[in-house]
């Protein structure tokens, strides 16, 4: 399978601070490939890099095939862009903005309209209003479709969801999954765990560091733990309690319930006495499945040992 | 009263953490000092006086050497004709032309009088006034020690002044050209800067530079709205100008606005210059704004002359633009010039732009870094 | 039934034609923790600048901690905490100048002041960023940080706009640990997120829809009363955003 990035040992530096760490990973052609991490991770960083915005201190990568130190001339004309913040002209109106963009990477917007369609239908409407008075949703359908204009090999999308409400979050998704039959590479980053289950391939990052590399399944199922899953209308005091007692690994708060690792995989008769000695009568404990963010959280612990 | 303490204490430690303002609050003041101290000067030193003497005679000879002698004035040019008065202001290092009539000093002997004339170069009013006073202050004290065959006090050397260029010594004449240098200067700049700024605060940059876009397209992308509009804009101050101050073009209109296109295509690139070497929209209004004004007011001669400061501002103002387009806008409507007196200025001009697109394109990062 | 501390009753806010919140309807009890979720666009920010303090409403009845929101936003100020994701806290200034500066700000002795700087930065095992610039500390640490400093005055509310944006997952439950506690010491906490699994968090969350509340209830009910696994199932089965 040909590969659209292959980066190996990629290190980044800014002063003091150590932004990548021998990053090294491989994207195939036409996947959805995701960057999971929190701000600070160094996935702008990385994105900057690929896109030929910045150089690494160290490694190499390569682009749809081209090195991306020496042939950025080339490789800036199959790429398409969104970096965070959705730069968009704020005094310039929706049509304004994409036909500006067609226009710079020498196309038009009829010629590749029908890769654009689904997205730009939402917003077309409103094609005169002007981007700075669109909603977050709407001004992330602009940024993509303008990202897309001139049909790039590469569609490169730094933190597109990042403070938008989760149905337009949803519909990104739907609207990305709907690109894969023009066959471009999608790299995505984002903080939403959630959002990983819709890759092809994720990698977990932090601190600079890749964590792991995988399916998005495969990453789930590489929990090494049995995960049980405990509830109680006593939210806080049952997190406590279950901080307290010493057969826990860890404990998380996960939504409705707590996520919880015992000592041996198993659970003691002494827990429940233990709770109910701590006050929580009313409480349900289950086996669960572990998701990718209890992986995340497991990686993000061993890590920090 | 302690919430209020603990603001100010806040407001305190912001001030001294920020290099920046700190350089503002002293630096700028002490800088602003020492060079207003040694620029300006309404003393006159070493300026031009060029002399047509008629009369060829021993005191015309004597009282030439005072003027020349008394350390305010040089002499530029001997003159042979009235007509040559207005190529000796035009070259522009001439202040004043004094005219000893002819048989000067037989009339001063045998009549007790005789007439002088200082034509002053009007197009720099303060300076015309001055350099008047002084010559006749030093043609007072001449006649007062004058030995000769009449009594002192008898003696009359009349000076006749006249103000080329600007008959009624309109001060505007002065101000109203250095008035445009200045707002051209500081808006074009402004502008570019500014617009370049923008784009890198708001993200829009990124996408621009991972397009196929070149920098020089950028660049010159940027500059050409501008440019365009700029031009409806000079016409509209010299529209102003004529109307509302009654300020002449004498000379010819086209030169005018085409001198004044160059300026200001080489003020939107010293803008673009300045955009690539600010990392913000804050910095590049502070270096285009504070940075240009300051000089261009005091240093580029709009209204302190630079032959009344030290040798070492002299230089420093060359590097200035303004200076240059001082003298180019003042010769081309106050003395009528054309290219051939204004021609070195222009060249000058046109150097600046080109050294300032190389520069910007040179800086211009295509990375981010 | 614990107090009431905020009590909102047909509360309108209008921006010329444009009506930001269309008679909104609620209570916050004491000691509660309370979601406040929508869609972008949905008139979340500007209820948050009306309760706050910030703004006045155009209509309505809208008192917070026990002072009304036309005249006395001062009041209101004084008793509530603030935290938005934006700014917090003085980012050229220490650990201790911002709380220094920020207890001298809520009225505080300086004594006080001292005392709850020690607890803080023990609480936080903080102690040696005591003398440490805010921009040098990592993002969690920051939000952590602006957070203990909200409540430093134990105010009755405190309000938090998307607190935990962009934080790793486990400093974002670190952080609502912290406010677990917070909520038990009696401090009201009001809080928007576009996390929806804090949403869970919640003992109450409301949902707001081009500018009305569509939903408000325990997160059990709602999810009941929905038929969903979550909260997102709820939120997206019922808040549409606003193209707008």
């Amino acid at each position: 399978m040909p590969k659209a990035i292959e980066s190996t040992g990629i290190s980044k530096n800014f002063g003091a601070t150590n932004a990548l760490n021998d990053i090294s990973f491989t994207v195939n052609e036409s996947d959805v490939f995701g960057f999971i991490g929190p701000d600070g991770a160094g996935k702008t960083t990385l994105f900057r890099i690929i896109t030929t915005l910045m150089l690494p201190d160290e490694g190499e990568i390569k682009v749809l095939g081209m090195d991306c130190i020496t042939h950025y001339k080339e490789l800036r004309k199959n790429i398409g862009y969104m970096p965070g913040r959705f730069s968009l002209y704020q005094d310039l109106s929706v049509e304004e903005n994409l036909k500006f963009y067609a226009t710079v990477f020498g196309t038009t917007v009829e010629e590749n309209y029908d890769l654009i369609h689904d997205i730009y239908s939402h917003i077309e409407p409103f094609k005169k209003r002007l981007a700075g008075k669109l909603s977050g949703g709407m001004k992330q359908k602009l940024a993509l479709s303008c990202a897309l204009i001139h049909k790039p090999k590469l569609l490169v999308l730094d933190e597109p969801t990042t403070g938008v409400d989760a149905v337009s979050r949803s519909e990104f998704w739907d609207m990305l999954g709907k690109l894969r039959k023009h066959n471009i590479t999608i790299i995505v980053s984002t903080p939403y765990m959630d959002e990983a289950m819709r890759c092809d391939r994720v990698a977990l990052i932090q601190n600079g560091n890749i964590l792991t590399i995988d399916t998005p399944k495969k990453i789930r199922d590489g929990f090494s733990s049995k995960l049980y899953a405990v509830k109680s209308v006593q939210k806080y005091k049952l997190i406590l309690a279950l901080r307290k007692y010493k057969g826990t690994i860890t404990a998380y708060p996960f939504g409705d319930s707590v996520h919880v690792t015992f000592i041996n995989d198993k659970v003691e008769d002494s827990f429940y006495s233990f709770l109910h000695s701590e006050g929580i009568s009313d409480f349900e404990i289950e086996e669960s499945e572990a998701g990718i963010e209890d992986r995340f959280l497991e990686l993000m612990e061993k890590g920090n040992k | 009263m302690k919430r209020f303490l603990g603001f100010v204490k806040k407001e305190f430690l912001h001030i001294f953490r920020d290099y920046r303002t700190l350089f503002i609050l002293f630096g700028i003041p002490a800088a602003q000092i020492l060079i207003f101290g040694f620029a300006v000067s309404t003393d006159i030193k070493n300026a031009g006086i060029a002399i047509l003497d008629l009369s060829h005679d021993e005191i015309t000879q004597q009282l030439t050497d005072k003027i020349i002698s008394s350390g305010f004035f040089k002499k530029t040019d001997n003159l042979l004709h009235y007509n040559d008065i207005d190529n000796t202001f035009k070259r522009g290092k001439t202040k004043a032309v004094i005219i000893f009539e002819k048989d000067f000093g037989k009339k001063l002997i045998s009549e007790g009088k005789a007439n002088l004339s200082i034509i002053a170069d009007g197009s720099e009013p303060n300076t015309a006034t001055l350099v008047t006073n002084y010559t006749m202050a030093i043609v007072n004290d001449f006649t007062k020690s004058f030995a000769g065959p009449v009594p002192n006090n008898s003696l009359r050397i009349n000076p006749e002044v006249k103000m080329f260029y600007n008959p009624n010594l309109k001060s505007h004449y002065m101000f109203v050209p250095g008035v445009i240098t200045l707002i051209l200067i500081l808006i074009c700049a402004l502008m570019t800067s500014v617009t370049i700024t923008r784009e890198k605060e708001f993200g829009t940059m990124e996408v621009l530079l991972v397009s196929p876009l070149r920098p020089i397209q950028i660049i010159l992308g940027k500059v050409m709205p501008y440019f365009i509009l700029s031009f409806v804009n000079v016409i509209l101050i010299i529209a102003l100008s004529w109307f509302v101050f009654a300020l002449p073009v004498k000379g010819s209109m086209l030169l005018l606005l085409a001198e004044s296109m160059l300026y200001i295509l080489m003020s939107l690139t010293l803008g673009i210059l300045i955009s690539t070497v600010s990392s913000n929209m804050q910095q590049a209004i502070f270096i285009s704004l504070i940075g240009l004004m300051l000089p261009t007011v005091l240093l580029s001669g709009f209204i302190f002359p630079i032959e009344n400061m030290p040798k070492v501002y002299d230089f420093v103002s060359m590097i200035l633009p303004p200076r240059y387009f001082i003298v180019i806008i003042k010769n081309i409507m106050i003395k009528g010039t054309g290219l051939l007196f204004i021609w070195k200025e222009t060249l000058i001009l046109t150097i600046m732009t080109m050294v300032f697109i190389g520069l910007s394109v040179r800086n211009f990062k295509i990375r981010l870094e | 039934m614990s107090e009431e501390v905020i009590y909102v009753h047909n509360l309108v806010k209008k921006f010329g034609s444009f009506t930001a919140n269309d008679s909104l309807s609620f209570e916050v009890y004491g000691g509660e923790i309370f979601g406040f979720l929508g869609a972008n666009g949905a008139g979340k920010t500007t209820a948050l600048r009306i309760l706050s303090g910030l703004s006045k409403p155009t209509s309505g009845d809208v008192n917070v901690a026990g002072f009304d929101a036309y005249r006395q936003t001062e009041q209101i100020k004084k008793n509530i905490g603030y935290m938005c994701q934006k700014f917090s806290l003085y980012e050229d200034l220490t650990v201790k100048e911002n709380i220094v500066l920020y207890g001298g700000i809520y009225g505080m002795s300086k004594a006080l002041i001292r005392e709850r700087l020690t607890e803080l930065l023990a609480k936080l095992r903080f102690q040696e960023y005591e003398n440490r610039i805010i921009s040098d500390l990592p993002l969690g640490l920051r939000q952590k940080l602006a957070f203990s400093v909200a409540v430093l005055h134990e105010p009755k509310i405190v309000f938090l706009d998307e607190p935990t944006g962009g934080v790793d997952p486990i400093t974002r439950r670190q952080f609502w640990e912290m406010i677990y506690e917070t909520a038990e010491r009696g401090i009201t906490v009001f809080v928007t997120t576009h996390y929806m699994d804090e949403a869970e968090y919640c003992d109450r969350i409301s949902i707001m829809s081009e500018g009305r509340i569509v939903a408000l209830d325990t997160p059990s009910n709602l999810k009941k009363q929905y038929n969903a696994e979550n909260v997102e199932e709820v939120f997206i089965k019922i808040a549409r955003p606003v193209p707008s």
